[in-house]
């Protein structure tokens, strides 16, 4: 085999793909190619045709896919190669990478590889939910898909479970469309979803939310015929005697993404089971040299504006890689307290001031959000509220850093 | 119009299949009818898809000579049918006096049913064998295997369409009458059909139909049984099918990895009237993982993918004993060949139960061989167990081999199209699932469903509300969304 050498390969042309190559061409590295399975660039923006993206970045409230054309115009414009329809079928260790399009099979061997494939949807299946098996049954991101990119309709009468964002956006989409959708269950005793979403896709469409719920049949030897719907208690079992029957011909599922690391694992990356995305440090290189991770492959965002600040972020460490042919080691381990689910980064090497995302396991007010090593605390913010449905993204100075021993994350309240 | 045949074999299952592929290699006009969408959408493709040594059965019945004949020849089958199929061996695992006694009683009745290579091995054996298996020692079947059960019972039924056998799906038979002149006239719920002889390969149905022909005093019990299906991620721990030691009416809730890599959990054994609900409940589902936890301890919740169940029709007796197989030619009903009660082994004893049901056939009148008769088929050729030099290849011999339509599977749209334009065909979204294992790993179609709902409309010039899941009813969509 015939391998292309090329500076920099960049996994996925979503938006962290975009971002992160518009950042390295303008850190001067030029030699980069953006590799895309769909036939456009913009990953999962393409479906999302509501608005509200870019209220961070761009200060104005965007489409998903306008949000996405800003970068591919400035992508187009510099120039920056692309190939889409192009699949990806394995990356190596030392960054061999082959693929498949129409136009061949072909293969690179890259300085460095930028790993932002995304995420994929948790399914029925993983989460096992009991009863039969008909048509009717779709997740969320699949039902926008095929509403908003296939113009089909996937049903009339509509139950949802979960709240998470996509699942509250197709509430409101399924019904602007003139389905009947007729209740959100949420297992959980709070929303995941964003608060704007509840009050504008639910609240002002009067589609009833009920917390601590869930589906625990599907009923339909053919198509959905409907679900029975239980409260569960404290350790989110069912609760006996509380089921009720809800006829409805569809049910969307949104419970859950899962960051899509199959090519990421063919690497030899090392995954953390908390974010099901790599382990990173602060200069998003994974545990294999050479191979960096943003955006939705590393951990789920909420919004897409942050996900474009942490692939301009990872740009920045990978020029820094080319130059220098290496990065420094990265031995001071993060480690969290029990209300909180995982930061990103999980190490840092102390040479250089980074970004602390973490999400918060359930909602808290009034409380103190500290960094301590060794000990004493070097960093304390306090957070008015604190719920895992909004992420929270710390700047950390490296020069508050005094050791190798391991920094604590913690919440106090 | 009436459709004349010499043949009608319904029910096109694995066995409806084999049977329609062992008639066609005489001169006959052969039809099958089948009630669903599809081949293997009832008790073929619902089971732990095991190729059984043959040793679990009683001495003399139908059951351990087809099913030891079965196993025997699988490897031939398989070759000629290009389908799946290895032989991992597999172990049934005990840890007390009481279950040792009962495995060598085991090994014995095996060998004398003509089961190859049975062995008692200890700890030790086992572990090199299946390193993550809890249990003291096993009884060790070198010769069981597995196979795709879909790829199977498809095959069969490609090839006996190659060879002539016209397939009639969502043909449910709803009433059989013998005119005068000996012909059977069969009604459908779509059409009508006259024939010499009729083969009741029915399974679920067998009894019903059984009944239509005027064979009386059947009674079915179904006994349905629960599977998880977990990850990929855990197959590589899991070489073979780890069972525990059986009781006299059924095999216990086993491990089983499937051709592809993934592994099932399963069976319970419930016994139920309805045998079309499929449905999984909860309670079952944490029992199993449960149970063969003991057997194994890879069984969790976030290695779930997804869960099925099959039902079994099983033959009673007054004192609900299971009965063997029922291939049989009743004067009550001539030229008539019924099978009843064909549950497992059925996958792996089919097509010697296909052979014993046309040897009736050629005991009633004289069978004049067909020479055409082809028994090698093709099957969809496979990207993604290419090598990388053969997949560059294929691309520059068919780009529709470049565009990867089911990412998890690698599945290519020259695979999608293949199975689009089957021979058989059929058009539902599981006949593409069974024919690509497209939509059939971890992301359960998220990736890849809306491309292959496409594909179906446009090659075929469906309408979006027309495109079906699986069962007849199950319509994907409601329509467009907009014009």
């Amino acid at each position: 085999m015939n391998f292309v050498n090329k500076e920099v390969v960049i996994i996925g042309g979503g938006p962290a793909g975009l971002a992160a190559a518009l950042e390295l061409y303008k850190k001067g590295i030029h030699d980069i190619l953006i590799i895309e399975r769909e036939k456009n660039l913009g990953g999962i923006l393409r479906q999302c045709i509501h608005d509200g993206f870019g209220l961070t970045r761009f200060k104005e409230s965007l489409s998903g896919p306008e949000y996405a054309q800003r970068f591919i115009d400035e992508i187009e414009k510099l120039k920056i190669p692309y190939i889409t329809n192009t699949t990806v079928l394995s990356v190596t260790k030392d960054k061999k990478i082959t693929a498949a399009s129409k136009a061949g099979f072909m293969t690179w061997q890259a300085k460095a590889v930028i790993l932002t494939m995304g995420c994929r949807e948790r399914t029925r299946g993983a989460l096992g939910i009991p009863g039969e098996r008909p048509a009717g049954v779709f997740t969320a991101g699949v039902a926008q898909s095929y509403i908003n990119l296939y113009n089909t309709m996937v049903g009339k009468n509509v139950v949802i479970l979960g709240s998470g964002d996509i699942g509250l956006i197709m509430a409101r989409r399924m019904t602007l469309e003139g389905a009947n959708v007729k209740a959100v269950f949420e297992i959980l005793p709070y929303a995941s979803g964003l608060s704007r979403n509840i009050q504008q896709c639910l609240n002002d469409y009067s589609i009833p939310l009920y917390l601590s719920h869930t589906v625990t049949n599907i009923h339909g030897s053919s198509r959905l015929t409907g679900v029975t719907v239980s409260e569960v208690d404290h350790d989110l079992k069912p609760i006996p005697g509380t089921e009720k029957k809800y006829d409805c011909d569809t049910l969307i599922l949104s419970v859950g993404l899962i960051p899509e690391n199959e090519l990421s694992l063919s690497a030899g990356v090392e995954l953390d089971q908390r974010t099901k995305g790599a382990i990173v440090d602060e200069n998003y290189q994974t545990s294999v040299d050479g191979i960096f991770a943003a955006g939705n492959v590393l951990h789920v965002h909420d919004l897409v504006d942050f996900v474009s600040l942490e692939a301009e972020r990872l740009s920045d460490s990978v020029s820094i890689y080319l130059q220098n042919k290496n990065l420094p080691p990265s031995n001071v381990k993060i480690i969290t307290s029990p209300e909180i689910t995982y930061t990103i980064p999980q190490y840092v090497s102390g040479t250089k001031n980074f970004n602390l995302s973490i999400r918060a396991k359930e909602p808290l007010k009034d409380c103190k959000i500290e960094i301590l090593q060794d000990g004493s605390v070097i960093k304390s913010v306090d957070m008015k509220t604190v719920i895992p449905a909004e992420m929270i993204n710390m700047p950390v100075n490296y020069k508050l850093i005094q050791s190798e021993k391991d920094l604590e994350v913690m919440v106090k309240c | 119009m009436k459709q004349k045949y010499d043949v009608i074999v319904i029910g096109a299952g694995v066995v409806g299949s084999a049977v329609a592929r062992e008639l066609a290699r005489y001169k006959l006009k052969i039809g099958v009818l089948e009630k669903n969408g599809d081949v293997c959408f009832e008790a073929s493709g619902r089971n732990s898809a095991v190729i059984h040594g043959g040793f679990a059965y009683d001495l003399g019945t139908l059951k351990a000579a087809c099913c030891v004949e079965g196993c025997l020849e699988f490897d031939q089958l398989a070759r000629e049918l290009d389908i799946p199929f290895k032989r991992t061996g597999k172990v049934l695992v005990g840890n007390t006096e009481e279950d040792y006694e009962s495995l060598k009683r085991t090994i014995k009745n095996g060998k004398i049913n003509g089961s190859v290579g049975l062995e008692m091995i200890d700890e030790k054996r086992l572990k090199e064998l299946v390193p993550a298996v809890i249990g003291k020692f096993a009884m060790f079947s070198p010769l069981s295997g597995i196979v795709d059960p879909f790829q199977y019972t498809i095959a069969l039924a490609e090839n006996a369409a190659m060879n002539g056998v016209d397939f009639y799906f969502n043909n449910e038979v709803i009433d059989i009458h013998r005119e005068a002149n000996g012909t059977y006239h069969i009604k459908t719920i779509q059409n009508n059909f006259n024939t010499r002889w009729v083969v009741n390969c029915a399974g679920l149905g067998s009894v019903k139909i059984s009944e239509m022909l005027g064979i009386h005093g059947y009674r079915f019990g179904g006994t349905k049984g629960d599977y998880i299906v977990l990850d990929k991620r855990v197959g590589p721990l899991l070489p073979m099918p780890v069972y525990p030691v059986p009781s006299t009416t059924y095999m216990g809730i086993h491990v089983t990895p499937t051709m592809d890599g993934n592994v099932t959990v399963g069976p319970n054994a419930d016994y139920v009237e309805d045998f079309a609900y499929y449905g999984v409940p909860q309670r079952n589902m944490d029992y199993l993982a449960e149970d063969a936890s003991t057997l194994w301890p890879h069984i969790h919740k976030s290695d779930y993918i997804s869960n099925y169940s099959g039902i079994q029709p099983k033959w009673l007796e007054g004192n609900d004993a299971i009965k063997d197989f029922v291939i049989e030619a009743r004067d009550e009903a001539p030229n008539t060949i019924n099978l009843v009660g064909i549950e497992s082994p059925g996958l792996t004893s089919a097509v010697p139960i296909a052979r014993r049901a046309v040897r009736l056939l050629a005991d009633a009148e004289r069978l004049h061989p067909n020479k055409d008769f082809n028994p090698i088929r093709k099957g969809i050729l496979r990207f993604s167990e290419q090598s990388d030099e053969e997949k560059a290849r294929l691309i520059a011999k068919n780009p529709d081999y470049g565009e990867i339509i089911c990412r998890c599977e690698t599945v290519t749209k020259a695979e999608i199209l293949q199975a689009v334009h089957n021979p058989l065909g059929v058009d539902t979204m599981m006949s593409i699932k069974y024919r690509t294992r497209s939509m059939m790993g971890r992301c359960q179609g998220g990736y890849c469903q809306m491309r292959i709902a496409e594909i179906i409309q446009e090659e075929l010039d469906l309408n979006a509300n027309e495109v079906l899941y699986g069962r007849s009813g199950s319509n994907m969509f409601t329509g467009k969304v907009r014009g």
